[in-house]
């Protein structure tokens, strides 16, 4: 039994999650309306949307042909003239396909015409590595899109926040892009009942620590939460940020952090070079934050290479576990 | 009695309807002569895509529309925001870069749009409004409203991806939409017949079993003919349809052109087709119009393009200080 006013968790995937949102949202929203690939009866290739289609019809979980540019186009059209879409792309590789139509129109449409329209869009990507799929599938552009003013850009480490964000960014009359790990989607945790919005644009502390920053993205959340763990047992206290929100960027949880900790790590599976811990580095850099570092800043990310298939190659361009244990402890030595 | 030779537009328009379809091709025809002008005074700043030629298809596709019936447009595209109702002062002070505009100086010749009239929108991108046209009827037909979206587009456009997955889309989900591509014969410099494969772009809706039709379109009567047709059966419910309006543009794609991809003589034999021309002949020989009230319609639009410019050019700038103001809405600010 749950105290009055507390609200009811259950323990749900990450899938599960999104997909208790997407129907909280079509149950009390006549205006919501799914489109994709094979979102229907197939259930999204990740059974995302799972049997949404049955309870909702076809005429509001709407499978696209292959279409990805002109599919995410009529979502941004919809959008534009009261409906309120949620567009998955298949795999988040398939963006590449659709840029014109996001960065050209979603992220600059309200802009351009001078604020008299919204484009209250929200697009779904699943991306990230370890599948086996290849340098085609596998990709984490979260920081292209994270780069496009008029875009909002989240990255949802636990289901909870999958749930909450999604009902955020329909909540909000700006385009959001929610990039969702892969590798996630089977990973559980307690969700909470009902509607509830999660904060875009608010990182958050996943573990407190005195010794070091880890600033994490996605996926790499839960690693770094397991190198804490070791760590803690070696006496290094590290306080673990998850991003959340890549655009905004929770720029005071971070720096308030490095203030307390001195040491900052930053971990993400996109490409290390001009990616996103470049950007929180900089953050540092650029205030009187840099002044408490008593150590060099580290960046952890993906190498500068496609994603390869072979199992243990597809690792090895990634930020591992044994990655950043190393690098947090050669911080924690002085050895950077 | 009207016969057979009776042009559609007569048999089917009061004639005072008629008369301020004239009045707005005029208005098209003048606005574009004043934005040239306020272009060579320096006024404009950027550049612009000029539709003097091509005012037939703008209003004649627009006949039948209500102001809850939608529009998207493309970079060529004052005269379809005339067509569909657009302030001219407005209009004017996007061009000058002012507060007072359209888009409050942010977007320019090129973005255009004016929601309260159903337009969504000009287009910087060739091809980009063809899905958001193909939105905008999804909407329609799933918010239960019978609004009819008219998608404008050129025959550059109909070699784009976006083209092909649009006209797809509207045709498994028989959306209320009407694809209506004005050929003026180059997409910038490169001619029709250099870049597409079929003899006519409305050829193509066959490969998406939609309606397809090629019209002469510097004739008023035939575009709106077509055109009507097409947003009656969309309205219907029986799907989308694929007009082209064969016309030509008198001035180059842009300011940086210097015509060398076409001939003096073509350009004069297009001039000699001039779509208001045509239509004032049409509305004599129907008794309509005389050539006085004609010569009165043309000086009333000068002057009420002349009275827009100078308005607009007293109007304010934006501050240097908003700048970024309108990228996210007030409720959503984003670092």
């Amino acid at each position: 039994m749950n105290a009055p006013g507390v609200p009811e968790t259950r323990e749900l995937s990450y899938a599960q999650a999104i997909r208790e949102a997407m129907d909280i949202a079509l149950a009390e929203d006549e205006r919501v309306v799914l489109m994709g690939e094979d979102i229907g009866v197939y259930g999204g290739a990740f059974q995302v949307t799972g049997d949404l289609v049955e309870k909702y019809g076809t005429e509001r979980v709407i499978d696209t042909p292959i279409s990805e540019l002109g599919g995410a186009g009529v979502a941004v059209g919809a959008a534009l003239t009261g409906l309120r879409p949620i567009f998955e792309f298949q795999f988040s590789d398939f963006a590449t396909l659709a840029m014109e139509q996001i960065v050209n129109q979603a992220a600059k449409l309200r802009f351009m015409l001078g604020g008299a329209v919204s484009v209250p869009v929200v697009m779904r990507f699943p991306a990230g590595s370890g599948t086996g799929a290849a340098a085609q599938h596998s990709q984490s552009l979260e920081a292209w899109l994270g780069h496009v003013p008029g875009l909002k850009v989240v990255q949802p480490s636990t289901p909870e926040d999958a749930k909450g964000l999604l009902l955020a960014a329909l909540d909000d009359p700006d385009p959001v892009m929610i990039f969702e790990h892969k590798l996630l989607y089977k990973s559980k945790g307690r969700v909470p009942a009902g509607r509830y919005a999660t904060p875009i644009g608010k990182a958050a502390i996943r573990r407190e620590g005195r010794d070091m920053t880890i600033v994490a993205t996605s996926i790499m959340v839960l690693k770094a939460l397991e190198v804490a763990k070791t760590l803690e047992a070696e006496g290094i206290d590290a306080e673990v940020i998850d991003l959340r929100s890549i655009r905004p960027i929770d720029r005071n949880t971070v720096l308030a952090s490095v203030r307390r900790t001195g040491r900052l790590i930053c971990v993400y599976e996109g490409v290390k070079t001009l990616g996103i811990g470049a950007e929180i580095s900089a953050m540092v850099a650029e205030s009187d934050a840099f002044d408490f570092l008593e150590s060099p800043i580290v960046r952890l990310g993906g190498a500068e290479a496609p994603i390869p298939y072979n199992p243990e190659l597809e690792k090895a361009v990634v930020p591992q576990i044994p990655d950043i244990l190393d690098a947090a402890r050669r911080m924690a030595n002085g050895q950077v | 009695m009207f016969d057979e030779n009776t042009p559609y537009a007569v048999r089917t328009y009061a004639p005072e309807v008629l008369i301020k379809a004239l009045q707005k091709m005029y208005l098209i025809r003048k606005f574009e002569e004043g934005a040239e002008d306020s272009y060579t005074r320096g006024l404009i700043h950027g550049t612009m895509h000029l539709s003097i030629g091509q005012e037939a298809s703008a209003v004649g596709a627009c006949m039948s529309l209500t102001d809850d019936d939608k529009i998207t447009s493309t970079h060529r595209g004052h005269g379809h925001c005339v067509a569909k109702g657009a302030d001219l002062t407005k209009m004017f002070a996007e061009f000058f870069g002012k507060e007072t505009g359209y888009c409050k100086g942010r977007g320019g010749s090129m973005h255009i749009a004016d929601p309260s009239k159903g337009n969504l929108g000009a287009n910087g991108i060739v091809g980009g409004g063809l899905p958001i046209a193909v939105g905008a009827a999804l909407s329609a037909k799933r918010l239960g409203l019978d609004d009819v979206t008219v998608c404008f587009f050129g025959d550059g456009a109909n070699n784009e991806g976006a083209f092909h997955e649009a006209l797809n889309m509207a045709a498994i989900w028989r959306l209320p939409v009407v694809f209506v591509c004005e050929n003026n014969k180059y997409g910038m410099s490169t001619s029709i017949e250099r870049s597409t494969a079929v003899k006519n772009i409305a050829d193509r809706a066959a490969a998406y079993d939609m309606p397809g039709v090629t019209v002469n379109g510097n004739d008023f009567s035939a575009v709106a003919q077509a055109v009507d047709r097409a947003v009656t059966r969309a309205r219907k419910g029986d799907g989308p349809s694929l007009i082209e309006n064969l016309t030509y543009r008198w001035r180059g794609h842009s300011k940086s052109d210097r015509n060398r991809y076409r001939t003096k003589e073509e350009i004069a034999a297009w001039q000699a087709r001039d779509p208001i021309v045509r239509m004032g002949e049409m509305l004599i020989e129907h008794g309509i119009l005389d050539q006085n009230g004609i010569s009165k319609i043309e000086a009333a639009a000068a002057a009420t393009i002349e009275a827009a410019i100078a308005e607009a050019k007293a109007s304010p700038d934006p501050h240097v200080d908003q700048a970024t103001r309108d990228v996210y809405s007030q409720s959503g600010a984003a670092a």
